[in-house]
């Protein structure tokens, strides 16, 4: 049974396709990652996949069930969650509550037990609390609870994200591109996280990412992407063999060892 | 812009009993001042901003509590029957409060420029002026032309069930104003909430016929107050009659029981908002203000959290709106131009977008410099007119000065002022709004 599947899946600005017919599957507990040249449709395929953009045609089918046309706080509830190519955290407001922000659908209170401050409500909110700390550890977040999201470091705003977007517990992790911009004993460090997240946790993690050496080493399926299309699939060992994907990659002279004519 | 010796000032400052005492002089002095010259409006002043230095000062939560009710409860009723335009200035600020913090849920929580505000607060006071007058028997009579001798619709405390009304009709109007207007974005939705908000306002002006429901521009009069019982009277001569010195008649009644409604009303609006904005739902319009997109991914329901900001906003106009047009007994279409929404706004803005204190801060600053401080300069300016004082060394008599330079009616400048100062020097407001600290434990033993 696959978690997530696109059918044929048409997203297009005006004359330009930025999804065009894309097919894939992800097998639940799976490593994936989505790579391709800047301008491939990577990005895009992930807003449609959330809701941000709505298919012009094709189906996403998510656990058994449709995600087509669905807004996306609909399909978070579902049980998708993501980070984003530039951090998007609510830099106004504390770390845990950032985290706090990512459980949303997940916490039951009513306003009216909320303006009342019922037991169950002040129940909720600590036992909240505990589990975004417990994240904090998770993602390695040390002391920095009641900072303003805006003032950590880079770094820390992404493992931030991570915490966030775990907090909604998903199934499914999308991550853009979360290595970038990090230094290669961070992407290390990033790298370890994600199996974690993947094996104590068993959230399928979908990625797509620019780094080849975070992309191969953790990667247990790669789809390659080109013009909006799905060029490549299948293990790192298969793609890093693909003609088509060297070529997207490096030009057409590349697949034939040209490649350093053409800098000559 | 505290520097450091200014920190170290304030550290002295709020060492050991000193806020305390300085906390009691200020009340003490602004009382004393008060009731000794009842007329001044420094002394006013003076008593007013105790309650601020009872805010800021660090001080036990419980002496601050009984200081604040004593204040509130005791001093402020029995100055105010002495002179009870006091009564009236405090009132106001308690209604603007209300409306700044009701704005504050929309503009300051959910970061929507919401510019039409002020069509809740007149959705409220239309609510009990057509109720809680003959307006009813009027209908079938164009303005001007109704007989004289129609009955009230219903009877007077019927006021009280109508600031409940008020909640829910207020509410239901915001989310009818919000829902086709939430899919848009900042200055989109200034604008369309401007229109909406000009909308009520010509409504009320034009739905005297076919049926004449408002009475058009004339208003509607006379809208009835509660019944003020006689022991209430009586209860308030016998307890507070020895400091007034005088007794206090049923119609300077009215004012103390207005008061103590916009009090009460106040704070259960405190109440609410705080207890809002530490839920899931505060922290859902935070996550709004903050970035849309990223919210709405996390799942948060956008358009739901928006109506909700929008329906507890208007809701905190709507009481007010029944309170006002209570207290006035007399409404018109005037009241809610869209100057008043830009007032609120100026409010929200200077005491600080998001912060509890800081509206109310705001709310009393703008109108104690309408009421007070601009009618003061204005009549402080007319009577040197009247005089035949001259400025020395340029040789200007007063009364060559020009009639148009009137400070009271500067008030559009005021507001125009005090946004693109507080823009350049404290864009986070006078008291910015700041998140709440949690206490984490610190590093708990090894888990997971």
């Amino acid at each position: 049974m696959t978690l997530l599947e696109t059918i044929d899946l048409v997203k297009s600005f005006g004359g330009l396709t930025a999804v065009n017919k894309v097919n894939f599957q992800v097998e639940p507990g799976r490593i994936v990652s989505i790579i391709g040249p800047n301008g491939a449709g990577k990005t895009t395929l992930f807003n449609t996949l959330t809701g941000i953009y709505r298919p012009d045609q094709g189906d996403i089918r998510f656990n058994g069930r449709s995600l087509a046309g669905l807004r996306p706080d609909r399909i978070a509830a579902r049980g998708i969650a993501r980070t984003f190519q530039n951090i998007r955290l609510f830099g106004g407001m504390t770390v845990i509550e950032n985290i706090l922000i990512g459980m949303h659908v997940h916490l039951s209170q009513s306003p009216l037990e909320a303006l009342l401050r019922l037991p169950g409500f002040r129940r909720e909110e600590r036992e909240a609390e505990q589990r975004a700390m417990a994240l904090m550890r998770t993602v390695g977040l040390v002391g920095v609870g009641n900072e303003l999201a805006a003032n950590l470091p880079y770094g820390a705003q992404r493992r931030l994200e991570i915490a966030r977007a775990l907090a909604a517990e998903p199934l499914l992790l999308l991550l853009d591109e979360p290595a970038a911009g990090m230094n290669p004993q961070e992407t290390e460090e990033m790298t370890r996280l994600f199996r974690t997240i993947r094996d104590e946790r068993g959230v399928t993690i979908l990625l797509i990412e620019h780094d080849m050496r975070v992309v191969m080493n953790i990667s247990e399926r790669i789809c390659v992407m080109d013009y909006g299309e799905k060029i490549a699939e299948g293990t790192p060992a298969e793609i890093r063999a693909d003609a088509r994907v060297i070529e997207a990659y490096l030009g057409r002279g590349a697949v034939a060892g040209q490649h350093e004519e053409r800098w000559r | 812009m505290r520097n450091r010796f200014g920190n170290l000032l304030w550290a002295r400052i709020n060492t050991g009993i000193l806020p305390y005492l300085l906390i009691l002089a200020h009340i003490g002095l602004g009382s004393a001042l008060v009731y000794s010259a009842p007329r001044s409006n420094l002394a006013f002043l003076v008593l007013i901003s105790s309650l601020f230095s009872l805010y800021i000062l660090e001080a036990d939560r419980r002496f601050k509590l009984i200081a604040g009710a004593v204040l509130a409860l005791l001093i402020i009723p029995v100055i105010g029957v002495r002179n009870i335009f006091y009564l009236e200035v405090i009132f106001q600020i308690s209604v603007f409060a209300a409306l700044a913090l009701g704005l504050n849920i929309v503009v300051g929580f959910a970061g929507l420029l919401d510019l039409g505000y002020v069509a809740f607060y007149a959705v409220g006071a239309y609510l009990w002026a057509f109720f809680g007058s003959q307006q009813y028997f009027v209908l079938p009579f164009a303005p001007g032309t109704q007989p004289s001798d129609l009955p009230f619709l219903l009877p007077g405390d019927a006021f009280y069930l109508f600031l409940f009304l008020a909640i829910i009709v207020a509410a239901i109007t915001g989310i009818l104003l919000g829902s086709p207007v939430l899919r848009l974005r900042g200055d989109y939705l200034a604008i369309v909430t401007l229109g909406f908000g000009e909308v009520i306002r010509v409504l009320a002006n034009n739905l005297d016929k076919p049926l004449n429901i408002t009475n058009g521009p004339q208003g509607i009069t006379p809208i009835q107050r509660p019944t003020m019982p006689d022991w209430a009277v009586d209860g308030f001569n016998t307890l507070f009659g020895p400091a007034i010195g005088h007794r206090v008649e049923t119609a300077d009644m009215y004012n103390v029981l207005f008061y103590v409604l916009a009090l009460a009303v106040i704070l259960i609006i405190i109440l609410v908002t705080r207890h809002l904005d530490d839920s899931k739902i505060g922290r859902a319009w935070t996550a709004i203000r903050e970035d849309e997109t990223a919210a709405i991914a996390m799942g948060i329901p956008l358009v739901r959290m928006k109506l909700a900001a929008f329906a507890v906003g208007a809701s905190f106009a709507g009481v007010m709106g029944v309170l006002l047009a209570a207290s006035r007994t007399f409404i018109s279409p005037e009241s809610f131009s869209f100057m008043q929404s830009i007032g609120v706004l100026a409010m929200v803005i200077l005491g600080g977008s998001g912060s509890i204190a800081g509206v109310i801060l705001g709310a009393a600053v703008v109108t104690l410099l309408n009421l007070q401080v601009l009618q003061g300069v204005s009549l402080y300016l007319s009577e040197l007119r009247q005089s035949d004082a001259v400025i020395p060394l340029i040789n200007f008599a007063w009364k060559d000065l020009s009639n148009q330079l009137d400070p009271a009616k500067y008030q559009r400048l005021l507001f125009g002022l005090i946004l693109i100062l507080m823009m350049i020097f404290r864009p986070a407001g006078l008291i910015p709004a700041r998140r709440r600290m949690r206490t984490l434990a610190a590093e708990p033993p090894e888990a997971e």
